[in-house]
């Protein structure tokens, strides 16, 4: 590869680029990040195989791409210049989409989104609801460029912050990040110009900035996306920082359960070290900076910053007190900047655009846009980046197209298995860090959970607190034993044995656990009681008073009949039912005998004339 | 300065001080479990929580440092309510076993539960004592299901003994700590240091021997000094009713601060062994059997032999044995004997057999044959030189100081070893020789040194002499040639030497692999010589320092107990010295050097040394050639040794006298760091014994000579009166941690650096020295060499740890290291028993395949009595200090079937 040794290279270069990547009228990617699972593999081999039959690919250029974020959709088939979106796309639609789409110039119907209202077809990308609502600032070029490839970065202007960065004073890069307001997209919320400023200033001749990039929430895939999509973007911010902070080696700290995104970082660090994106005097600056990945063994503490630094040094990933800090005494005792993947991936838009054009993107305290991975009981699921500040309201029902039909909306949980329920009432409260953390939730690091109707709110408090209980590093006793007591408690009540003393034990139980916890994971846990506790009081008093599930989950609680009335005889419950606790006729009542019922509810789906009932 | 505010009451404090330590100041006790001040902060247990103003959490006060105008409450209606609910989830997870649990009296969990009337936890859920009882059966009593995960044993045995064992597994309720893949202790690198017991709050870790012993608050606790090597280390004995529950000790005192060693920790038992000799035993000649004696009739007897033997072969006809395990006072004693009521200088004792070159090489350097620095100095040290001594297995607190100097303060170390000792892991440099080819690696770095101008040449000038002769000896020492002659190549020989040279904190430890040579005296002035020229002497952190091997090795040669000296290295042969002595004990002294210990075997050999007294001090088995001491001592007419357990040597004698051991006594042990402690009796001597000093009394007050002593102190009162160095020592200023001779008067407060301004002698002398070959090389009968050395577990003869139950189950057994490449030659594989044959002698032995010794070199242990390793050793012995060539000897193994092998072993009356 050419090795750039000054940033008029680079520009060069990039010029190459455009001039290659013009060549083509068209351009088709397909998505390579967890839709691969639903065979984006094959339809990517079969486009390519397919255009070039057809002597195309002069033409037409079929590239992968990193995730699109619709994932509800996927696997997803974009066709540029135009933007069509085709979606659910399998091998078998390949030729079609080449003979109609990109011969005939003509859609096919079948794979295109249609409107949740109307019916109406929705051939282009910007006219999705799904995407309209959105402000993809960090996601920009996921799903246009191959993230394998630094040619298709340096095509959309990438490393071109790094090069206006090295020719300015590292104050000045810090000034620039204050002014943007940006701050951590990790959690919680720190500002990052001041993250970088703390360990610039810090003593010690050697520094290391590390990026975080052990997502650890279920359901939040993030980090993941924008690694596997765009690992430059991250790249690129990084070696920012470490030229601001005045560190010359950096960590990438990854979760071995991410082997695509550690595979596409390899791929791009190496790149980067062999055209002189990396390594010594980077661009001619006289700045000198490496990355090494360093491989997570999937413990969800070690996303904590000094249980990270901990793991790095190959010791259990366990926290410590604070302070320290890691920008004053961290990795290896020397200071160290700890930030975020998604924070990184912001830096190149701050350099290019500058601090106060990006600052007015946002909401008052907290710039900028974020990331959410939209799941649950939700119609769109999938990753949404929005300004900070958009109303929950608009990012579940606009962008994510509202619940099912037939449900109506419960809560939502933000910020991963330490966040909180948000209840329907605060649907209108813009999303940042202040305002969640007031109504006893927090912004985390962008998981975002629609809960319906028939989700129990003390079994899924019990989920998440099973969640933490065996996430905790054992080492501080509330944390270790705390929430093993809370999670007992919750169990007892699921199982219909809850006693009126248990929500008390449980509420003093959880704000200890809050007060007294050593590190983030311990401080968190209680969340998901709390704020259940706040806003679902009722149903936790159902559960223990009644003796019942009002959402009809928690096993202990309910009994499945059938409503006489509407049986019609038709035994297919009957055959389905795994363990023949149902008897009956043809054409004659059936009964269900709750002392053989297991509760798996398959009765329930088979029945086509809702004849079983849940109580 | 920083501000704050506790519970209402102002202070002022230095920035970093934690919350916890400014409320100490001002009286304010805050709880812990977790929090050890030597350890690194975890801030795990959080019953130390307190409240600060404006925080939104409560915050651990030993983790959190001050900051201005802090305002703290630490008894906050909050605090209280939290710390409750803490000690009420740990109960929650905690057997209610305080009746039957060893901690009891002495639990913090218990301590908290009572301060807090905490009764009961409201929480009942899961406990942890799912998990199966641990079965180790050692040392050591791990009860997980107590745990309280405070993880103060993973801390200690991390940071303070760096050795790694322990850590945390699982997550979440189910985190516990244990050892790698959860394997029992003995198959886990465990040393069985014991420093995590000492650390544990609860009854999870205890002393397996204090089990159902006695309960905290029924034990005395007793300040004494570990005998098993010469470290030195400050013990406390826990006592109930005279039996010794536990030893701990004292984390404040020097030079061990709270670690020990396994034997230090858990080799106290053998005093209660049913093998300890009660009453004195006589037999006429060593062909009858033993009968038991009163003491009146030993003592006449002893009284009437020597007499007799002295009238009529002369006084030169005895010879004197003491122990380096012995006390200073009995030593001295010893001497005294020898010389006032035998007439005699024919006195030595087993550092003869040790580190007598030590004495020769240093003194002949310096002008004093001893360390130069502190065990304390080591942890400062910037280069550390470790030369033929494996330090973390016989000096085990010492190997601890080398080790913390490593991992925590950068320092670089050089290890010169034959042997993959445990420092090679952190060494910088490891020089591996040849044995017995020190001199000539030395040499070698020296003659790099002087090469490369590294040489401190301001200090060559000012402080030594003959640097001129050495300069033109080392010259013939280059790399290459030096590499022929060591095995070490000479790119490492340059490197050792310019790391070496390249400080001012540059501090040589060296053991018996330097002494135990043909050269050992030349081995020690050729590391005197590196000493000096890079001027690493006179300073803190550096300096050249043996380890003495056995516990007072430095204090039995202070007290004269050697041929030509009386205390303190005053020639017997200097007439004012002699006068002075002779004036005192009231008797003409002689003032013809005697006989050194080896020169006695050969004199009894010939017929001309007649008696000896031997104390503590077993030869048939420890000295090189056993076989040829047995045969010299059976030729005596008259034996006398005085010992705790039957050995080899007594088994020889004509008369036994039983003697108390070291916890039954008092006196004072000098360490190898010259420091004098005081040794407390903690048990009452066994009937039928009677305390070595006070033998002595009786058979010189026997034989006409009055040595009236009411006590130990009046003993060393008398040795400070006829010793410049100890003229300040009394027993009341011993009290507490001891003093580092010289004393020069009441109020001089020792010296723990010699050799700062001047050297004893005047100037530094570089000993010009040539290498010269080990005695016995290997040859086409006996072509390998066979090396000898100590074992973690066990100390000297190992009468004393082999009869400890916890190191008897982990080290029982004696074994010969072979490397794999010889293993193979000779088809030998792990666990066989082979037989090992040298020119003098057979012993039959389990061999260990391993690559921590050189091809060509096998080594052995020489601890175990169904293994007497030295029936092999010999012929070689130091030129000046006649210490045997316990380092290299020629040997060769022969592979026997086992049948053959026990046949062969019953034969040789090994079994």
């Amino acid at each position: 590869m050419k090795k750039f040794f000054n940033s008029e290279d680079l520009e060069n270069y990039r010029k190459e680029v455009r001039e290659k990547a013009s060549r083509f009228s068209t351009l088709i990617t397909v998505c390579q990040g967890g839709c691969k699972a639903f065979g984006s593999e094959e339809i990517l081999e079969r486009l390519s195989s397919e255009v070039r039959e057809r002597r195309l690919n002069k033409k037409v250029l079929v590239k992968m791409a990193g995730c699109h974020g619709f994932c509800e959709r996927g696997p997803l088939v974009l066709i540029f210049p135009k933007g069509i979106f085709y979606g659910r796309v399998t091998v078998k639609d390949v030729p079609e989409i080449v003979e109609e789409t990109i011969v005939k110039n003509r859609l096919v119907d079948r794979l295109l989104v249609h409107s949740p209202k109307d019916k109406e077809k929705i051939p282009l990308i910007d006219q999705i609801p799904f995407y309209k609502r959105q402000m993809r600032l960090v996601l920009k070029h996921n799903g246009r460029i191959n993230p394998e490839s630094l040619d298709d970065y340096l095509e959309v202007g990438g490393y071109s912050a790094l090069a206006k960065a090295l020719n300015r004073k590292p104050g000045d890069i810090i000034n620039e990040v204050k002014i943007s307001g940006l701050r951590g997209r990790g959690g919680a919320g720190f500002p990052t110009g001041l993250k970088w400023e703390l360990t610039a200033r810090a003593i010690g001749d050697t520094k290391y900035i590390i990026c975080n990039a052990d997502e650890g929430d279920p359901g939040a895939f993030m980090d993941r996306s924008v690694l596997e999509g765009n690992p430059h973007s991250v790249l690129e911010g990084m070696i920012i920082g470490g030229y601001a902070i005045g560190a010359n080696e950096g960590y990438i700290y990854v979760r071995a359960e991410y082997p695509l995104a550690i595979e596409r970082l390899r791929i791009a660090v190496e790149k980067c070290e062999a055209t002189g994106i990396l390594g010594e005097n980077i661009l001619g600056s006289g700045f000198s900076f490496s990355v090494k990945i360093k491989e997570g063994a999937g413990a969800f503490v070690c996303g904590e910053e000094t249980a990270l630094i901990a793991s790095i040094e190959g010791k259990r990933g366990m926290p410590r007190p604070r302070p320290p800090f890691p920008a004053q005494s961290g990795l290896w005792g020397k200071p160290t900047c700890i930030n975020n993947v998604e924070t990184f991936a912001n830096i190149p838009l701050i350099i290019l655009d500058g601090g106060g054009e990006y600052s007015k993107v946002g909401a008052e305290k907290s710039k900028g846009t974020k990331i959410f991975s939209l799941t649950g009981k939700v119609n769109n699921t999938g990753l949404v980046e929005v300004p900070i500040g958009t109303k929950l309201r608009d990012v579940i029902f606009e962008i994510g197209g509202g619940v099912d039909k037939g449900r109506t909306f419960k809560a939502v949980q933000t910020g991963g298995p330490s966040g909180g329920c948000i209840p329907g009432e605060y649907l209108d409260l813009p999303i940042d860090y202040e305002t969640l953390a007031e109504v006893g939730s927090i912004m985390g690091s962008g998981g975002m959970i629609v809960l319906d109707d028939k989700t129990c709110m003390v079994e899924l408090t019990h989920y998440f607190l099973s969640f933490t209980q065996n996430e905790s590093c054992g080492k501080c006793t509330p944390c270790r034993i705390g929430t093993k007591r809370c999670l007992e408690i919750l169990e007892k009540i699921t199982r219909g044995e809850g006693e009126e003393k248990d929500l008390d034990d449980l509420l003093e139980l959880a704000k200890i656990i809050k007060d007294t916890s050593l590190c983030g994971l311990g401080q968190t846990a209680p969340n998901p009681i709390l704020s259940t506790i706040r806003y679902f009081k009722d149903e936790y008093e159902t559960h223990i008073k009644d003796k019942k599930c009002p959402a009809g989950v928690c096993k202990a609680l309910i009994k499945y009949y059938i409503d006489e009335a509407k049986c019609k005889g038709c035994t297919l419950c009957a055959k389905n039912c795994p363990v023949g606790a149902i008897a009956g006729e043809v054409k004659k009542k059936h009964m269900i005998s709750l002392d053989k019922c297991i509760k798996c509810g398959v009765c329930l789906e088979t029945c086509k004339f809702n004849a079983v009932v849940v109580e | 300065m920083i501000n704050l505010t506790i519970d209402g009451r102002d202070i002022e404090v230095t920035p970093g001080t934690t919350i916890l330590h400014a409320a100490k100041a001002l009286g304010i006790e805050i709880p812990t479990l977790c929090y050890d001040y030597r350890l690194s902060k975890a801030g795990a247990c959080r019953i130390c929580v307190v409240e600060i103003e404006g925080a939104k959490t409560l915050a651990a006060s030993c983790a959190t440092p001050v900051s201005d105008g802090m305002n703290v409450k630490t008894m906050s209606d909050r605090v209280i309510s939290a710390r409750k609910i803490i000690l009420e989830l740990l109960w929650s997870d905690h057997p209610n076993d305080c009746l039957t649990c060893e901690k009891a009296g002495n639990c913090g969990l218990q301590t908290l539960m009572y301060q807090y009337g905490v009764k009961t936890s409201r929480y009942q859920g899961e406990t942890m004592t799912k998990v199966p009882e641990i079965i180790e059966g050692g040392a050591i009593y791990r009860d997980t299901d107590k745990c309280i995960l405070c993880g103060k044993c993973v801390r200690i045995c991390d940071e303070i003994q760096c050795q790694y064992i322990l850590d945390f597994s699982q997550r979440g309720f189910k985190t516990m700590v244990s050892t790698a893949f959860n394997n029992p202790l003995k198959e886990s690198g465990c040393v069985f240091c014991g420093h995590c017991v000492s650390v544990c709050p609860t009854g999870a870790l205890i002393e397996r021997a204090s089990i159902r012993k006695a309960r905290a608050w029924e034990t005395k606790k007793v300040n004494s000094v570990c005998t098993y090597c010469g470290v030195g280390c400050s013990i406390e004995v826990h006592v109930n009713d005279n039996e010794i529950v536990r030893v701990t000790a004292d984390v404040q005192s020097p030079p061990n601060y709270g670690s020990l060693c396994v034997k230090g920790r858990f080799g106290f038992d053998f005093y209660k062994h049913p093998d300890r000799l009660r009453s004195p035993l006589i037999r006429d000649n060593i062909d009858k059997p033993f009968r038991k004696a009163s003491w009146d009739e030993a003592l006449l007897l002893i009284a009437e032999k020597l007499k007799q033997i002295k009238d009529k072969y002369g006084p030169d006809a005895f010879g004197f044995l003491s122990s380096s395990r012995g006390t200073n006072e009995e030593n001295y004693l010893a001497q005294k004997f020898a010389r006032a009521v035998m007439g005699t200088n024919n006195m030595d004792n087993c550092a003869r057999v040790c580190h007598a070159p030590s004495v020769t090489g240093l003194r002949a350097a310096l002008g004093s044959g001893a360390a130069t620095n502190s065990l304390d100095d080591i942890e400062g040290a910037e280069v550390i030189l470790v030369c033929g001594s494996n330090t973390t297995e016989a000096h085990p607190i010492a190997g601890l100081k080398v080790k913390k100097a490593v991992r925590f303060n950068g320092a670089r170390l050089i290890v010169i070893d034959p042997r993959e000792i445990e420092l090679v892991s952190m060494a910088k440099v490891w020089l591996r020789l040849k044995p017995g080819t020190n001199v000539a690696l030395i040499n070698g770095l020296l003659h790099v040194i002087i090469k490369e101008g590294l040489e401190d040449k301001e200090f060559i000038a000012q402080r030594t002499e003959n640097f001129e002769m050495l300069r033109q000896v080392v010259e013939y020492y280059t790399p290459e040639r030096v590499e022929e002659i060591t095995g070490v190549p000479d790119g490492k020989i340059i490197e050792a030497a310019r790391l070496y040279a390249s400080t001012k904190k540059g501090m040589i430890l060296y053991g018996l692999g330097v002494t135990e040579h043909k050269s050992g005296s030349y081995g020690v002035m050729s590391l005197a010589n590196l000493a000096l020229i890079t001027g690493n002497i006179g300073r803190p952190n550096a300096g050249i320092n043996p380890l003495r091997g056995q516990n007072n090795v430095q204090g039995s040669c202070d007290m004269g107990a050697l041929p030509d000296v009386y205390t303190c290295y005053q020639r017997v042969d200097n007439q004012e010295a002699n006068k002075k002595f002779s004036d005192d004990w009231g008797r003409d002294l002689p003032s013809k050097p005697g006989l050194k210990e080896p020169q006695m075997y050969r004199a009894a050999d010939a017929g001309k040394l007649k008696a000896m007294y031997i104390i503590g001090y077993d030869p048939a088995t420890t000295n090189a050639n056993s076989n040829f001491v047995s045969q010299a001592l059976k030729k005596l007419e008259f034996l006398v040794v005085q010992d705790i357990f039957m050995t080899e040597t007594a088994n020889l004698a004509n008369v036994i006298l039983p003697a108390g051991c070291f916890f039954e006594k008092e006196g004072t042990f000098t360490n190898a760091e010259r420091r004098i402690r005081k040794l407390k009796q903690v048990l009452p001597l066994p009937e039928g014994t009677k305390n070595d000093w006070e033998i002595m009394c009786l058979i010189a007050k026997a034989m006409g000579y009055q040595m009236d002593y009411n006590h130990p102190s009046d003993i060393m009162d008398e040795i400070a009166r006829l010793t410049p160095e100890f003229k300040g020592v009394s027993y009341d200023r011993l009290e507490g941690d001891g003093l580092v001779w010289p004393v020069w008067d009441k109020e001089h407060p020792g010296t723990p650096i010699l050799h700062k301004d001047i050297f004893t002698r005047g100037k530094g002398l570089f000993n010009d020295l040539a290498y010269t070959p080990s005695e016995e090389l290997p040859d086409e009968e006996y072509p390998l060499i066979l090396t000898t050395g100590r074992i973690l577990y066990h100390y000297n003869n190992a009468s004393m740890t082999l009869r400890c139950r916890d190191i008897n189950f982990i080290s029982s057994e004696g074994f010969v290291e072979i490397h794999p490449d010889d293993a193979l030659n000779l088809k030998i594989e792990t666990g066989q028993t082979v037989s090992i044959i040298s020119r003098r002698g057979e012993v039959q032995v389990k061999a260990m395949v391993t690559e921590r010794s050189l091809p060509g070199t096998v080594f052995m242990p020489f601890h175990y009595p169904d293994v007497l390793t030295n029936r092999l050793t010999g012929p070689g012995e130091d030129t000046l200090a006649l210490t045997p060539e316990y380092k290299v000897c020629a040997v060769r193994i022969e592979k026997i079937d086992d049948k053959e092998s026990l046949r062969g072993a019953k034969r040789r009356g090994n079994l």
